[in-house]
């Protein structure tokens, strides 16, 4: 992108979407800044400092704007990020997958509903502080391992790609914090987020209880024997195996793991820890950062936030993806999304994991 | 640049920071024996005396108060408590659907703590209460009722209010009235004696004065129970020490408003009359809300609504290009609400959500008609883009 285009920079009243504006505006560029109102009741989401939507973050980012200098203003997009996120994350977990919002909320609130509108209103691009690293229209991982944030993207297209501007790919966390003290910015220290801003509290078990109802239903093992109770199967996830409250423990004295999660059947199913290895992925709704595809392609995958990445080939067939892993990986989730590396760590794509096989050839 | 936003807060006028900033050097507590005390209690003193010529009331008629906020405040909840502590049985405030937050948030909060029940005045379709409903709602029960609160004219679309029609339903029961005139004021021949209301709201900034200085005139007789204690320097209605240097400069405002306001209001209904028309010519599906009779709204006062548009976009826009208004709404973490006098009106949310507010005020020049006439159309073209994407669902 070239210089001294119009640039809607999000802004979340946190340090790194602050520098990430005030960068766009040295390099130029015409910035707005907006702060996103994703809640229907601005109090309610997590409160203090660590927030992305309370009073207080709105405020801190009026202020961001007014140290660098451009204006600034509140978009209300409580509506679409309830239907487009928080009911999509509950519809998930009753249906017994894991997923993760934060990518639901790049692909379909700043990168769509957001880009959509700053778009019309005759801005070139959004500008967010995520961590990632954009190269003649190609998303790579950034330098910062710890803070990478090219997973939660990888689900973004070729054409939202082209609106999009990272610019804190390059610079590690801690140069960033600097970066914004030099700057005048008093969201310089101010506390990472990490939990689901829509959960304040931090207890998602909790959370989804209140909202899905309690579901009492058994835990039970690979051969269907009862094994323990539980108060909805939406509260597990694969690969668990702390909170289990198993009442008969395994015969053999191992500790045990959950394989499946069925809330239509109220069933979770646990097993030992080798039941959990899994070598093909099938995905849904596949995302291409570029073209999509036609051969089978050699890549590197990763299967969630912060996971690991394991060798693998994928390949697109119609609208699922599958992909192979060169070795057996334990404990993947459906609803999580797989992210396809290349080896220069540019993304390919991604794809919403759908079921898993287990390296014996048995579906999980 | 085209601030078009007078009716948020206008300039103040050269003789009303005169008067502020001659009294901001000077020590001495208006309530004070000594001397000093005693010059700056002159100056409070002839600042009351100053507005309450220009008011039409006697100057013991004058609280003063922070603003605008405050004043409704006292009168809604100070009207309610001594009407209640009187007779236990009122307890159904009345209030216009189109209030400003300071009475319509007053009442709830009387409602959801004290016991209150509040009646929304239904409005009509150009945002005026309807009498027929006051009089229906007075007559089914006047014994219940405590008080009595209308607008002047409505701060979003400029609707004067039929204050005297309303004083006369509510007296011949003994109940009181009460008006924000905050914005009527500056433009209207606000006259608090011969309104016949037992309490008038008024405000500094938005006829020229300094902000943090209002009133409350109220009559001798009202009996009204006081929301802030302390030193009850106003009548022992309202405590808070005095702030002679904001009082000189809201007399100062209302003293020159009021000798050239009849000039004036012609002068800023023609210049509205020229906005609303070139506002259509631009974008020939906006329509103008309020009172389409321009005798029936405040002068400097401009409302439209611009279908497939959001609001907040077209202020964004206009915004980059200059042109300053206002989405005429409330805010909570300055995200726009639709507004409740639209909805009140009988507007669907989404025209509601489409609309901006223009008001002009005494620096306001054909100058500022011309820009906003050239950038609305780009801006509404633009936003009705913006306004279809926001509605796709992803």
């Amino acid at each position: 992108m070239g210089t001294n285009v119009r640039v809607l920079a999000a802004m979340s009243g946190g340090v790194d979407s602050a520098v990430a504006a005030a960068r766009a505006a040295d390099a130029g560029h015409d910035v707005t800044g907006v702060h996103l109102a994703l809640s229907r009741n601005p109090q309610s989401y997590r409160s203090g400092a660590r927030g992305c939507c309370t009073l207080e973050d709105a405020r801190d980012a009026r202020r961001a704007a007014d140290v660098i200098g451009i204006p600034f203003y509140v978009w209300d997009m409580a509506e679409q990020f309830h239907t487009s996120v928080v009911d999509d994350f509950l519809d998930e977990y009753a249906a017994g997958r894991t997923p993760n919002p934060c990518l639901r909320c790049n692909e379909r609130i700043k990168f769509a509903a957001v880009l959509d509108k700053a778009v019309a209103l005759g801005f070139d691009a959004v500008c967010t502080g995520h961590y990632a690293i954009l190269r003649d229209g190609a998303l790579y991982r950034a330098v910062d391992d710890g803070k990478d944030q090219s997973y939660v993207l990888g689900v973004l297209t070729a054409e939202q790609l082209a609106h999009a501007m990272f610019p804190l790919g390059d610079t590690r966390k801690a140069d960033v914090r600097a970066e914004a003290s030099r700057r005048g910015l008093a969201v310089a220290d101010k506390p990472d987020s990490h939990d689901i801003c829509f959960i304040p509290s931090g207890d998602t078990a909790g959370w989804l209880v209140d909202r899905l109802g309690c579901a009492p239903g058994d835990v039970v093992d690979e051969s269907g024997a009862v094994v323990g109770g539980h108060d909805g199967a939406y509260a597990f996830t694969v690969g668990q195996r702390r909170g289990l409250g198993l009442t008969r423990p395994a015969p053999d004295g191992r500790p045990r793991y959950v394989l499946a999660v069925r809330p239509v059947e109220r069933t979770v199913t646990v097993g030992p820890r080798e039941a959990l290895r899994v070598d093909r992925i099938v995905g849904v709704r596949p995302r291409w950062a570029g073209r999509p595809p036609v051969d089978a392609v050699r890549c590197r995958a990763q299967l969630r936030a912060h996971g690991e990445v394991h060798r693998a080939v994928a390949e697109l067939d119609g609208d699922e993806l599958t992909v192979s892993l060169d070795a057996p990986v334990e404990g993947v989730a459906p609803g999580q999304a797989v992210v396809l590396y290349a080896d220069d760590e540019r993304v390919i794509g991604s794809a919403t994991i759908d079921r898993t096989y287990r390296a014996a050839g048995m579906s999980v | 640049m085209a601030y078009l936003d007078h009716a948020a807060t206008t300039p103040m006028l050269p003789a009303a920071i005169a008067a502020t900033t001659a009294e901001l050097g000077r020590v001495g507590n208006p309530s004070s024996l000594h001397t000093p005390g005693r010059a700056a209690r002159r100056v409070v003193e002839e600042s009351r005396e100053a507005l309450a010529e220009g008011v039409g009331a006697r100057p013991g008629e004058v609280v003063f108060t922070s603003g605008g906020t405050e004043a409704d405040n006292l009168a809604v909840k100070g009207l309610y408590w001594s009407r209640v502590a009187a007779d236990g049985r009122r307890r159904r405030v009345l209030v216009g659907a189109g209030e400003h937050h300071a009475v319509l948030d007053a009442a709830a909060w009387l409602s959801r703590e004290q016991g209150a029940q509040v009646e929304p005045l239904p409005l009509d379709a150009v945002g005026r209460v309807r009498l027929d409903a006051l009089a229906e709602s007075l007559a089914r029960d006047p014994g219940d009722v405590a008080l009595v609160s209308v607008l002047w004219a409505n701060n979003e679309v400029g609707t004067i209010q039929p204050v005297a029609e309303i004083v006369e339903l509510a007296h011949a029961y003994g109940i009181p009235v009460h008006s924000d005139a905050v914005q009527a004021a500056g433009q209207l021949d606000v006259r608090f004696a011969t309104s016949g209301l037992d309490a008038l709201t008024l405000t500094g900034h938005k006829i020229g004065g300094p902000v943090g200085a209002g009133a409350l005139v109220l009559r001798r007789d009202a009996d009204v129970t006081p929301v802030l204690h302390g030193g009850g320097q106003e009548r022992d209605v309202r405590s808070g020490t005095l702030d002679a240097a904001a009082y000189a400069g809201f007399a100062a405002a209302l003293t020159e408003v009021v000798a050239g306001r009849a000039d004036e209001a012609v002068r800023l209904a023609g210049l509205r009359d020229e906005l609303v028309r070139r506002v259509l010519d631009a974008v020939p599906d906006a329509e103008l809300n309020g009172d389409p009779d321009p005798a029936g709204r405040l002068p400097g006062n401009a409302h439209f609504s611009f279908p497939g548009c959001e609001g907040d976009s077209l202020l964004l826009l206009l915004d980059a290009r200059d042109v300053f208004c206002s989405t005429g709404s409330a805010c909570s973490a300055g995200v726009a609400e639709p507004s409740h006098v639209l909805l009140a009106m009988g507007a669907s949310e989404e025209r509601a959500r489409g609309s901006l507010r223009f008001s002009l005020g005494h620096t306001s020049t054909e100058a500022d008609v011309d820009a906003l006439a050239e950038a609305i159309g780009p801006a509404v073209e633009r936003a009705s883009r913006a306004g279809v994407a926001a509605h796709r669902v992803s």
